[in-house]
């Protein structure tokens, strides 16, 4: 009898397991919103954060999103070759990068650069008792790592996804129009043309979205974190996957509430 | 001032504390001993609400220490921690200053490095290490700048949990003689855990011994050698026989 049950039980364990941790994470989210909103308030802790999750951030997001721009020009132009469609590269390499590729990298790397360094330190402060000594200091560990980070991500995300998106454009430009001939000013013209409102409006949420799911795993993992530097590891594995595969999920549900007719 | 009252707290089964009684007056230096892992630490950290207490009271000034509002209660306290737990984002005087730039008295910056220079030099250390960073000091630096810390508010209750563990025998006299310092002067309670002997008879009016998570013996410091207790003669004598297993 129990051979049968056994796999059953498993699953319904760990099915219970997934909807405990599910349950905290939005505890946790809905905790430090409602840190956000009262004092005190640590403005030279968000100051850091800024400079760190977004001036720092600057060079990688720029090199992914040229990158990324110039192969998207070279994919769309040999593909649309095949119904002599060519000419749709500006449009398609804006509505691509704008729409779905520049938030989802720049959310991608935040999670590889910004989720890490945020579960590392957190969860080194937590084994090291720091979250500890800062209690005892009468300093909430929320209010004082968790929101400053959380907050910083929100500002300063949307900004990287429009330096992105941009870059992105320019990186298809410059292979479409130096390598496959096609008119700077009119490859302009069409990228503008064709761009909507909520093509740009969809991305900059994306991006707000993102950031804010990946500090949030960062600092949530970190303050989870057990004992020992194997818990820190942990914590810091575990936080990039989560942050990165929740930055899919949500890409994937903002998409359907923005677009899908 | 603290009345801790059948205090319990387990870590799986690993049950660390089973029944701690121990009460200290206002102005008073307790002083903790007891074999390695036998909950001392944890039951500072219960104390202070860091760690959850299975079941028990404590009462501080009369109060319950787990209801009330948090921050008062721990305005109170000064900890240091038995690893230093200095943030190590932090310089070493804004470390010190941490609770004198924030809270309720928000010193300006000028001030809080004046305090935490002067605390600095209380604990053996000179001005020239404000500006440096945790990781740059040596532990039993490291360990002097969590002493400062948590003397730099002068709180009216300090925990100290291993003050002298890794400092050299000059340098462990003059920490044994500042907590007790700090006590006379400054009324302070404090409640110190040490395995250095030298320390508990430089620091203690009071001393408990915990072993088996309850507390074995208990006694003003002119009682300790004379007490009959054979886990506190055991402890004392440093004898591998006795009633505490020396091989766990
Ligand atoms: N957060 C925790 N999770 C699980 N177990 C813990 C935790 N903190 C302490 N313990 C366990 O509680 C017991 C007592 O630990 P504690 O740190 O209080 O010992 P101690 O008396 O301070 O020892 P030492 O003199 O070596 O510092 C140990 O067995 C330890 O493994
Ligand atoms: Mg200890």
């Amino acid at each position: 009898m129990d051979i049968f049950l056994t796999p059953f039980a498993a699953i319904g364990a760990a099915t219970l397991a997934i909807l405990a941790s599910i349950g905290r994470v939005v505890m946790y989210a809905a905790q430090t919103f409602m840190h956000i909103f009262r004092p005190p308030f640590y403005p030279r802790e968000l100051a850091a954060q800024l400079l760190h999750i977004g001036y720092f951030s600057l060079p990688v997001v720029g090199l992914t999103a040229i990158f990324t721009g110039a192969a998207l020009a070279l994919q769309i132009y040999a593909g649309g070759a095949r119904f002599n469609a060519e000419a749709v590269v500006p449009q398609i390499v804006a509505v691509g990068m704008v729409r779905e590729l520049g938030p989802v990298l720049v959310g991608l790397m935040i999670a590889a650069r910004v989720t890490s360094s945020i579960a590392a330190e957190i969860a080194t402060m937590k084994v090291t008792e720091q979250l500890d000594a800062l209690v005892t200091l009468s300093t909430h560990p929320m209010k004082y790592l968790t929101v400053p980070r959380v907050l910083a991500a929100l500002i300063v995300v949307p900004m990287l996804v429009a330096v992105g998106d941009t870059i992105g454009i320019m990186g298809g430009y410059l292979v479409a129009t130096g390598r496959l001939g096609f008119n700077e000013a009119a490859y302009l013209q069409n990228t503008y043309n064709f761009l909507e409102i909520m093509d740009v409006v969809s991305s900059l949420v994306k991006g707000a979205a993102f950031g804010v799911i990946a500090a949030m795993m960062g600092c949530y993992y970190g303050m989870q974190s057990e004992r020992g530097a194997q818990g820190v590891g942990k914590a810091t594995k575990t936080s990039v996957v989560a942050a990165s595969v929740l930055i899919l999920a949500a890409n994937y549900i903002l998409t359907e509430a923005f677009f899908s007719a | 001032m603290i009345e801790i009252s059948n205090l319990h707290k387990s870590f799986g089964d690993n049950h660390v504390l089973a029944g701690i009684d121990l009460s200290m007056a206002k102005g008073e230096s307790m002083v903790i001993i007891g074999g390695s892992g036998t909950g001392k630490s944890v039951l500072l950290k219960s104390v202070l609400g860091l760690i959850t207490p299975d079941s028990g009271t404590i009462l501080v000034n009369g109060k319950d220490a787990t209801a009330g509002d948090r921050d008062a209660f721990l305005a109170q306290f000064g900890m240091l921690f038995q690893g230093g737990a200095l943030f190590d984002s932090l310089s070493v005087w804004q470390n010190v200053a941490f609770r004198l730039m924030r809270g309720e008295q928000k010193l300006h910056k000028d001030k809080a490095r004046e305090i935490a220079i002067e605390k600095l030099r209380r604990v053996g250390l000179k001005a020239n290490v404000a500006d440096r960073f945790p990781a740059e000091l040596s532990g039993g630096m490291q360990k002097r700048v969590g002493l400062a810390r948590a003397i730099a508010a002068e709180p009216d209750i300090i925990f100290f949990d291993e003050p002298t563990t890794g400092l050299d025998p000059i340098m462990s006299g003059v920490i044994n003689e500042l907590i007790r310092e700090i006590v006379v002067e400054m009324g302070a309670t404090a409640m110190t855990i040490t395995h250095d002997m030298s320390s508990v008879r430089a620091i203690a009016d009071k001393v408990a011994m915990i072993h088996d998570g309850i507390v074995q013996w208990t006694g003003p410091i002119d009682q300790l050698e004379t007490s009959g207790n054979p886990y506190l003669d055991q402890f004392l004598n440093g004898r591998a026989e006795g009633p505490i297993e020396a091989v766990r």
